[in-house]
């Protein structure tokens, strides 16, 4: 598998002198071409500002991100960026939302009747792919959850990017969308060949989505383990409950529960059940 | 079955929990009722004010009727020009207005979207918003004069500062996420403006203006007192001269009405021009 995304001893560090917090230290990572990567960590591990570095929406202190071996400098349009939500234009009904990033070129390039028909049909097949079709006229506000982030995808994925960046896009989305969403971008994934980068804090999403879950961890945000996942490549939401699929999701919560420092305290737990016995057999 | 009866209570029990029901924290009230109640709070204080001036508990010179209020503006409009001095105070209220916000608006954006421009300008424009406009009347009228000019600077002083920090404030409460997007979808800085971040502001913009319209009208009456010799504020000044309390009464009620037709222009302007607003 060719790399796409090549991260070079990455570092990133907020704020100086001693409130500074290092967000992201030395992380190393390649990214297959067509590859799906999903990024799971207790909060503070960084991933989401990982994301947003190779997005080009924050820049790096220290090291590199490189795509196709090429060093980024700022968002580009090989890099498409999906994000939890309020990132649709709320004046634009779904077809323009979809077209929006032909509007920025429109007005930078002279486009040829081939270009916008070109465009339109990509458009078209998109609204089509997601399953918007009959709602290209509505606004935004107008849709559900689910819908909104079909939207944000389908725009995104207009200019035909080699890369798709998801930062956790489906964490305000009820669980049965949840899993609608997951069978689809499954299948954009195949059908586009795009790479996908996929930060959530929700492992089951990270297992059934992700060809490796990159689990990081926090204080300071590095990447802690890798985790290969080891399921056919056509998904299907019964491995959900497979022993091989539970057994991973237990690893990689207690893996993430570690690197946190957060560990249910037992005993602390008991003497205070304890005492309150005590008092109520006072009272 | 049970489901499609009605209880059937007497009547004054309905309406006991008819009257309960909309008593509901942030409850939901029918268009009907919503009426009665808009109604009935316009009707209550004329009505009392109506009885207030007949009663013989006040002086007439002091509490006009509503006939008495209502057969002045008949006279101000057929012997003293009233309507020359509606058309003169909206031509002031508007024209210092229009000035404040074809400065205001660019500026606020500016503020809003550049952090230089915002370091440079915001503080120096939280100070002198609360210097009070009226204390500036004197210098005013030394600088502008006293023709039109000085009641147009009066009240673009008196809206211009708050209109900035408003507007600014519209501006940063574009999530970020849209502008991020834009970004991430290759558009240039200038695209962002325009594309993204004026588009997203506008709905709050006009509503911004809408507020600080109604301010400009209250600082009509403060700029007429600058030697001015017509409109409805010099014309409540100098009825106090005269002791004309119904047309002291005329003028304040005629510039509220002029202030509600105003908003409702700009409401309905907002439902006009921000139809996803208003789709659900």
């Amino acid at each position: 598998m060719d790399t796409k995304i090549s991260i070079e001893a990455a570092g990133k560090t907020f704020g100086d002198g001693e409130r500074s917090i290092v967000a992201l230290q030395e992380v190393n990572l390649n990214i297959g071409s067509n590859e799906f990567v999903t990024f799971v960590g207790a909060s503070g591990c960084g991933k989401s500002t990982l994301l947003r570095c190779i997005g080009g929406l924050e820049t790096l202190t220290s090291g590199k991100i490189k795509v196709d071996g090429a060093g980024i400098s700022g968002p580009g349009v090989d890099r498409a960026m999906v994000f939890q939500h309020y990132s649709l234009y709320p004046w634009l009904t779904v077809l323009d939302n979809i077209k929006f990033s032909r509007l920025l070129r429109a007005g930078r390039e002279e486009l040829t009747s081939a270009d916008v028909e070109a465009a339109s049909g990509r458009a078209d097949a998109l609204l089509d792919l997601m399953g918007l079709t009959h709602v290209r006229d509505a606004y935004p506000n107008q849709l559900s959850g689910g819908m909104q982030q079909r939207v944000a995808i389908a725009r995104a994925l207009l200019p035909r990017p080699q890369i798709l960046l998801m930062d956790e896009p489906f964490g305000a989305l009820d669980a049965q969308t949840r899993e609608v969403m997951h069978d689809l971008i499954l299948h954009v994934s195949k059908l586009e060949k795009t790479t996908i980068v996929f930060v959530t804090h929700d492992v089951e999403e990270a297992i059934y989505l992700g060809q490796r879950v990159v689990v990081m961890a926090p204080r300071p945000g590095r990447v802690d383990s890798i985790y290969p996942v080891d399921l056919p490549m056509q998904r299907d939401q019964d491995m959900k409950l497979s022993h091989g699929f539970l057994q991973q999701k237990k690893a990689i919560l207690t893996r993430i529960r570690e690197t946190a420092g957060m560990r249910t305290d037992y005993e602390l737990l008991e003497r205070m059940t304890r005492q309150a016995e005590q008092q109520n057999d006072m009272q | 079955m049970s489901s499609k009866q009605k209880p059937n209570l007497p009547f004054h029990r309905q309406l006991s929990a008819g009257w309960r029901n909309i008593w509901v924290v942030r409850g939901h009230l029918s268009r009907r009722t919503y009426l009665l109640f808009a109604l009935a709070g316009m009707l209550l204080p004329l009505t009392a004010w109506w009885w207030l001036s007949g009663s013989g508990l006040m002086d007439k010179v002091f509490m006009p009727g509503p006939m008495d209020v209502l057969s002045r503006v008949y006279t101000w409009f057929k012997d003293d020009n009233l309507l020359h001095d509606i058309w003169i105070s909206t031509y002031r209220v508007v024209a210092g207005f229009a000035l404040s916000a074809l400065l205001a608006i660019p500026l606020g954006l500016m503020i809003g979207t550049y952090r230089p421009v915002q370091a440079l300008l915001e503080p120096l424009t939280d100070f002198i918003r609360y210097m009070p406009a009226v204390a500036f009347i004197p210098l005013v009228m030394l600088w502008v004069g006293i023709d039109e000019g000085s009641k147009i600077a009066i009240i673009f002083i008196g809206t211009f500062f708050q209109m900035v920090l408003m507007v600014a404030e519209d501006v940063r409460r574009v999530p970020i996420t849209q502008i991020e997007a834009a970004q991430t979808m290759g558009a240039t800085r200038g695209e962002i403006v325009s594309l993204v971040i004026v588009q997203s502001a506008k709905p709050a913009l006009l509503d911004t203006l809408r507020i600080t319209m109604g301010w400009a009208w209250t600082y009509l009456v403060v700029a007429e007192l600058v030697a001015a010799n017509s409109g409805l504020g010099y014309s409540i000044l100098k009825a106090q001269r005269f002791m004309q309390t119904d047309k002291i009464f005329a003028g304040i009620i005629l510039i509220g009405l002029i202030g509600l037709a105003i908003d409702q222009l700009f409401r309905w302007l907002h439902r006009k021009n921000f139809p996803w607003l208003y789709k659900k």
